[in-house]
């Protein structure tokens, strides 16, 4: 584990909730009382499945969307409750980068003004010193000067990611979301994508949540991982540990569903099959979200809410068999 | 073994606005009776476009199926039925499944009616006839209350279940071949364990070949019987199962089995990745079309195309390396077997 | 094969290469320009319009017969002759007339569509930008002007201001902003949540910067064949309200103030009606057609 140096974490969530009303008696339930807290320096890595809410949790972490209750503290400053000048403040210290590559650029902006654009809203240089910085921001990520008077349209999605990198790192943040930064892409572009997040991190003392699906991708690169499930965070432990020893079932299922590249493993190994589909997170039954398609499941999983807690050193984890 | 498809001499090109873009180059391969050939390859690199010439799907124009091009089903040549003969082949014979199961289904439609459909054109069933079969189908691949979901709309199933629909109607008319395009890279982890395991247990009760196609390689080694790895339109190395996971002689076959981080890498680690993108298929280069990305190029690949080199009945590849001339190389790290070197 | 053993030295890669963009460098415009291209009726509707609009500007000062000579020698002459579409009531020539008649009705398109533009895309912007309250209150303006009959503005307008170009267009462009301002507050709307919009918010841009630099322009292929009909519509209602009486008054002309004069001797002279008629109808139809064509070449999803 990582000591930094500051007592207090960069980021601190400490409950927090988003609901979304969508008609008179629907509310989805999309993070449903989530607590973590990043350190300085660290990738806290969370993953789950579709629906799960990590996507939103990374959102709302970020700014976009508005908390509807919990707080989000970024260097001790509650994000929502916030004025002008520390929101502003907050922008160019925390950054996103998307999943879509083909989405997440304007198609009518050139690349060079896409990644210039965050360095004209907060002044940081002009003229020529400004055209410098793109450059060597493209040079950064791996493209060249030339790529700056193209359209997005004539790149491929591993460069477009590139370039929504390069336009992350314009303003000098020192947090970014990664939300589903690879799942679009090719499996060796992802590798160059994790690698230019890797070595920018060293480089650059940045401190990542990163979202994703893919559990061997995400154990590489982040030093904690969350585990969520339907808008709740199931499990929080060092990447390690979460793989060595994981102990909440739906963690379980989850690691032993990912496909190895290796036949004669595949032959041999035996699954742990969940039942049935993810249920909705529209107006969710009290309870363990994750009870109907547990095989540890006792009648309590489904009228208490398991508590998160630690179980052991540093590892937390929301069930009742613990 | 029985073959039955054989692929000779497949070149596809689309015409787009700044000329001919190449998809397919001239690749050929076979599929045997029973069999899963997976085709295994990045964005680009031609294998959807291969999938869709097999049934003659490609919209003609902009693309085109060049001259000399033979697809053999069953000995007959796909390329030359016509429409009637086709529109026979299609769903009956050969049958796909395609890679988002949100749009490949009608939304307007029941999906009884959808799985009924090709049961009616095909097999001549009558609407009621076909009705329950769609339910036998729907029990079939596991989905739970199958008469009440037969009378249901896609929009009222989750992702999962709307893959399963797909399956159900692709095997509808117990298809000799299915061709699964990309069928899982659109769902969850712990979906896909499930559709996986589904497809294989059909194919055994049914018989179909398949062929699989797709650019993650953990589903291919729980799947598939032999593989083919595509690359800018061509087909750059071929074998069984084993002989690509334990022996695989192609740098880019390479590159592609190290960018997958195992659970077992160091944390942090500089991943195995290739540098830089395909080359655009509307001026391919001369040589090896993985020459520019490649560690291993020499002068010789960026010249001319490596010949097919045969190490085994099943395993072939084209590359250079194995040149008498090439110089020895070790390969990467956690690869295994050595590079062959046919004297 | 014979092979030189030279060429077989490791050399590795070359990172410049790998990253090269092969095809030129092709501009939505350019893109959208060879499309056009390819369409023979917008192209031909394009080339007339083109001709209509330069003998408009240019051909009154370079016909031999001015349009304002009143020759009384050949009232009411055929056309075909040395005049060309004939003359009028008082000896003008038609076609010089239909010429600078032609200037009028077209200002009073492009100005027209112009202003009304402008305002709509501000409103429009506004109003799907910011939703909510705001374009609450936005939208049930523009529906309650919507539903007002135009007639009865310009009738009114004509009443107060004097008859002209002037308060013609501003008759025009009151009651028809609503339907721009609509179409760009639908276009925003969907826009609004795309990710690169997401992306400028995380940067910290604020929401004029975003509606101007991201929305809008996004939203110009939708603006170009709007404006492509819209001209031909303003022609139109200038034209009809001509026809009424409440247009263009002489001595100033329009196409509309000819037809209306051609109206009145239909029967004894009918090339006064039928030519300006006529040119009404074309350069509608032209517009109409090259509307069409745009909209297939600036439409992203038919891009091959």
């Amino acid at each position: 584990m990582s000591q930094n140096n500051e007592n207090k974490p960069l980021i601190e969530v400490k409950n927090l909730k988003k609901y979304f009303k969508l008609g008179p008696k629907a509310i989805l339930k999309a993070v449903d009382d989530v607590s973590f807290t990043i350190n300085k320096g660290e990738t806290l890595g969370l993953v789950g499945e579709s629906g799960c809410g990590k996507t939103t949790c990374g959102r709302t972490v970020m700014g976009l969307y508005h908390a509807t209750s919990g707080e989000v503290l970024f260097d001790g400053v509650n994000i929502n409750d916030s004025n002008a000048k520390q929101k502003k403040d907050f922008t160019r210290k925390a950054q996103i980068i998307f999943q879509d590559p083909y989405a997440s650029l304007n198609p009518r902006m050139t690349v060079g003004d896409i990644i210039g654009e965050g360095i004209e809203i907060h002044g940081l240089y002009t003229g020529q010193e400004k055209i410098d910085k793109i450059y060597h921001l493209l040079e950064l990520v791996g493209l060249n000067k030339e790529h700056a008077s193209r359209f997005p349209h004539e790149f491929s999605g591993g460069q477009r990611q590139r370039i929504g990198i390069a336009r992350a790192l314009a303003i000098e943040p020192e947090f970014i979301v990664c939300d589903e930064p690879i799942s679009a892409l090719d499996v060796s572009i992802q590798a160059q994508v994790v690698n230019l997040l890797i070595k920018l991190q060293r480089e650059l003392g940045l401190t990542y949540l990163f979202i994703a699906h893919d559990l061997s991708m995400v154990k590489h690169i982040s030093d904690r991982v969350g585990v969520m499930y339907l808008g709740t965070m199931v499990e929080l432990s060092s990447s390690h540990d979460l793989y060595a020893k994981p102990l909440h079932p739906y963690t379980q299922a989850l690691l032993s569903a990912i496909p190895i590249p290796d036949p004669e493993t595949e032959k041999n190994r035996k699954r742990i099959m969940l039942e049935g589909e993810v249920p909705s997170p529209i107006n969710p039954k009290p309870g363990c979200r994750f009870a109907a398609r547990c095989r540890y499941a006792k009648p309590i999983c489904s009228e208490v809410t398991p508590e998160f807690k630690e179980v052991e050193k540093e590892h937390f984890v929301a069930c009742h068999l613990f | 073994m029985d073959k039955i498809l054989e692929v000779k001499n497949l070149r596809v090109s689309y015409h787009t606005y700044a000329g001919e873009v190449q998809s397919v180059r001239g690749i050929d391969f076979y599929l045997n009776k029973g069999e899963t050939l997976a085709i295994v390859g990045e964005s680009g690199c031609g294998k959807s476009v291969t999938s869709k010439a097999i049934m003659k799907l490609i919209q003609t124009p902009p693309g085109e199926i060049k001259e000399g091009s033979e697809i053999l089903f069953n000995g007959q040549d796909v390329l030359k039925m016509d429409e009637n003969a086709l529109r026979e082949l299609r769903g009956s014979d050969i049958s796909m499944i395609f890679q988002d199961p949100m749009t490949s289904l009608n939304p307007t439609m029941t999906v009884g009616k959808q799985i009924s459909e090709s049961l009616v054109i095909h097999r001549g069933l009558s609407k009621a006839e076909a009705f329950e079969e769609a339910v036998k189908m729907l029990k079939l691949v596991n989905i739970p209350n199958a008469d009440k979901r037969a009378k249901q709309y896609p929009h009222e199933f989750s992702g999962g279940m709307r893959q399963r629909a797909m399956i159900a109607i692709a095997l509808a008319c117990n298809p000799k071949i299915l061709i699964a395009d990309e069928p899982t890279t659109a769902l969850d982890v712990t979906i896909q364990a499930q559709i996986m395991d589904l497809m294989k247990d059909l194919q055994d009760k049914l018989g179909s070949a398949v062929i699989l196609i797709t650019h993650d390689l953990g589903v291919v080694a729980d799947f598939a019987d032999r593989i083919q790895v595509m690359y800018s339109g061509l087909i750059i190395e071929r074998g069984t199962v084993n002989e690509i996971f334990y022996n695989p002689q192609h740098p880019y076959t390479w590159a592609l089995l190290k960018s997958v981080p195992r659970l077992t890498t160091e944390h942090k680690d500089t991943l195995y990745s290739i540098k830089g993108t395909p080359p655009d298929l509307l001026c391919p280069p001369v040589g090896c079309p993985f020459a520019a990305r490649c560690e291993y190029a020499m002068a010789v690949c960026k010249e001319s195309m490596p010949e097919d080199t045969v190490l085994s009945p099943t395993h072939s590849v084209n590359c250079w390396l194995q040149h008498p001339y090439a110089p020895k190389v070790a390969k990467p790290d956690g690869i295994g077997g050595t590079v062959n070197e046919s004297k | 094969m014979l092979l030189d053993k030279n060429k077989f030295e490791l050399i590795g890669t070359i990172d410049a290469e790998a990253e090269k963009i092969n095809r030129p460098a092709i501009t939505y415009w350019q893109d959208a320009w060879r499309r056009l291209k390819k369409n023979p009726v917008a192209m031909l509707s394009l080339g007339f319009l083109i001709l209509v609009i330069l003998s408009c500007v240019f051909g009154p000062y370079i016909v031999p017969h001015k349009y304002d000579t009143q020759d009384y020698n050949l009232l009411d002459k055929s056309p075909f002759g040395n005049y060309w579409f004939g003359t009028d009531n008082v000896g003008r020539d038609l076609f010089a007339r239909v010429l600078i008649g032609g200037r009028v009705s077209l200002i009073i398109g492009f100005v027209g569509t112009a202003v009304e533009l402008v305002f709509g895309c501000i409103y429009g912007g506004i109003s799907g930008y910011f939703g909510g309250k705001i374009d609450t209150v936005l939208m049930r303006i523009v529906e309650v002007m919507a539903t007002i009959p135009y007639l009865i503005i310009v009738i009114l307008l004509l009443i107060v201001l004097p008859a002209g170009m002037g308060t013609l267009i501003l008759a025009l462009v009151i009651t028809g902003w609503t339907s721009i301002a609509r179409l760009i507050r639908g276009q925003v709307m969907q826009l609004k949540s795309s990710e690169y919009v997401m992306a400028a918010k995380a940067l910290g841009a604020s929401p004029s910067r975003i509606i101007l630099k991201h929305l809008i322009p996004n939203t110009i292929g939708v603006i170009i064949v709007y404006m492509s009909m819209d001209i031909p519509a303003y022609i139109f209602d200038e034209a009809f309200l001509s026809f009424l009486g409440l247009g263009i008054q002489p001595p100033n002309t329009s196409w509309g103030a000819l037809v209306f004069a051609g109206q009145g001797v239909m029967t004894n002279h009918p090339h006064e009606l039928i030519f300006p008629a006529v040119a009404i109808s074309l350069t509608i139809l032209a517009f109409n057609l090259l509307g069409d064509g745009l909209r297939d070449a600036l439409d992203p999803k038919l891009r091959q």
